[in-house]
């Protein structure tokens, strides 16, 4: 019975971020909204990691297949970019890249510099 | 073939999955990223469609029943996240400033190609959106008069990218902490990427999932701001 409970949960969840999607005249998806209540309501404990956990991670592992149907769904858009097609895909492909690439490389950096500061004020202090 | 299947609740449904699983083995039997059960399932689908004549509308009766469980599954994202709250608390910094940079250098090479090969606006600006998560993503582009439909494939792209090379790019960069992982694939590949990042850890996968909201906030702002000057 606990599944039931917590797919209710997440399903109640999924109905009120419906309804501010339907609410809020944002381009933001249900999913968000979602997300970000399910987020506050565990940082309120409101609901605790317990009660959602098991099937959270369930839906997490099927992610990839929920995808499918969409990624098939490209099949129907091959009219729309036709003779623009190969222009298009390099300026997919390359973005994607770079951004993965620069925002690594941006996040990685910040996070080095703080952790040098971290270990020099730690060592300074135990000179101290 | 088609008539047959047309009133098929399940043909979508099990075809889906089916594909999935054999993409499922090939990964596990030969472990290349480009052998991506995603991919493998999606190319599959879409030969065996195309073989016996049956239209996408036939497939997608069924099969977007399973699409149905995409909202609660991007709501669940909120567990790794709240489980790494620490995490997140240390890299504020880093998320905010690395995702904006991000989605500039987006909009610059974008932009920079198009100059180059000649694209025309409507189609660039349907692909600015692109790193976002379908359903924002098409919000802007109606906003901004895109066509979704370059939209879509843009945002497909970007997310199989993610998924089939992101670790690999990750890799050749040398981008080794799990934080700035998370936040490089996240920030690129909205969702379909962070599916990958699950797979990385629980720390890539929080911060693909924090990248998916930021991403998406900083697009909603940027995206209509930079048209407006084009």
């Amino acid at each position: 019975m606990k599944y039931i409970f917590q797919i209710g949960i997440i399903a109640g969840i999924s109905f009120v971020a419906e309804l501010l999607y339907i609410f809020l005249p944002l381009p933001v998806p249900a999913s968000v909204y979602g997300l970000i209540i399910l987020f506050i309501l565990l940082c309120m404990k409101v609901i605790k990691l317990e009660q959602i956990e098991d099937v959270a991670d369930f839906m997490l592992a099927i992610m990839p297949i929920l995808f499918i149907e969409p990624s098939v769904g490209l099949m129907t858009s091959f009219e729309a970019i036709k003779g623009q097609a190969v222009v298009l895909v390099l300026m997919c492909i390359l973005s994607t890249v770079v951004v993965t690439t620069v925002t690594g490389l941006v996040a990685q950096t910040i996070i080095r510099i703080r952790n040098r500061k971290d270990e020099m004020t730690v060592g300074g202090k135990e000179h101290e | 073939m088609n008539e047959i299947l047309q009133d098929s609740l399940y043909f979508g449904v099990a075809i889906s999955l089916f594909t999935y699983w054999i993409g499922w083995k090939i990964q596990q039997k030969w472990k290349k990223p480009i052998l991506n059960p995603l991919l493998i399932s999606m190319i599959l689908v879409i030969v065996v469609l195309s073989v016996f004549h049956i239209e996408y509308e036939t497939y997608q009766y069924g099969a977007k029943y399973i699409t149905y469980f995409l909202t609660p599954a991007t709501i669940c994202l909120a567990v790794p996240l709240y489980r790494q709250i620490q995490k997140l608390k240390e890299n504020v910094v880093a998320v905010i400033v690395s995702i904006f940079c991000g989605c500039l250098a987006h909009v610059l090479i974008l932009v920079g190609i198009a100059t180059i090969f000649d694209v025309s606006d409507v189609l660039t600006f349907s692909l600015l959106p692109k790193s976002v998560t379908t359903a924002i993503a098409l919000g802007v582009t109606e906003e901004i008069g895109g066509i979704a439909a370059v939209t879509v494939v843009g945002v497909s792209i970007a997310g199989l990218m993610g998924a089939i090379v992101g670790p690999s790019i990750l890799k050749i960069v040398r981008i080794t902490e799990p934080v700035a992982q998370g936040l490089a694939i996240g920030s690129a590949s909205h969702a379909v990427g962070t599916s990958k990042a699950v797979e990385l850890g629980e720390v890539q996968a929080a911060m693909s999932s924090l990248s998916i909201v930021v991403t998406g906030i900083l697009t909603v702002v940027i995206v209509p701001i930079v048209v407006g000057f084009y």
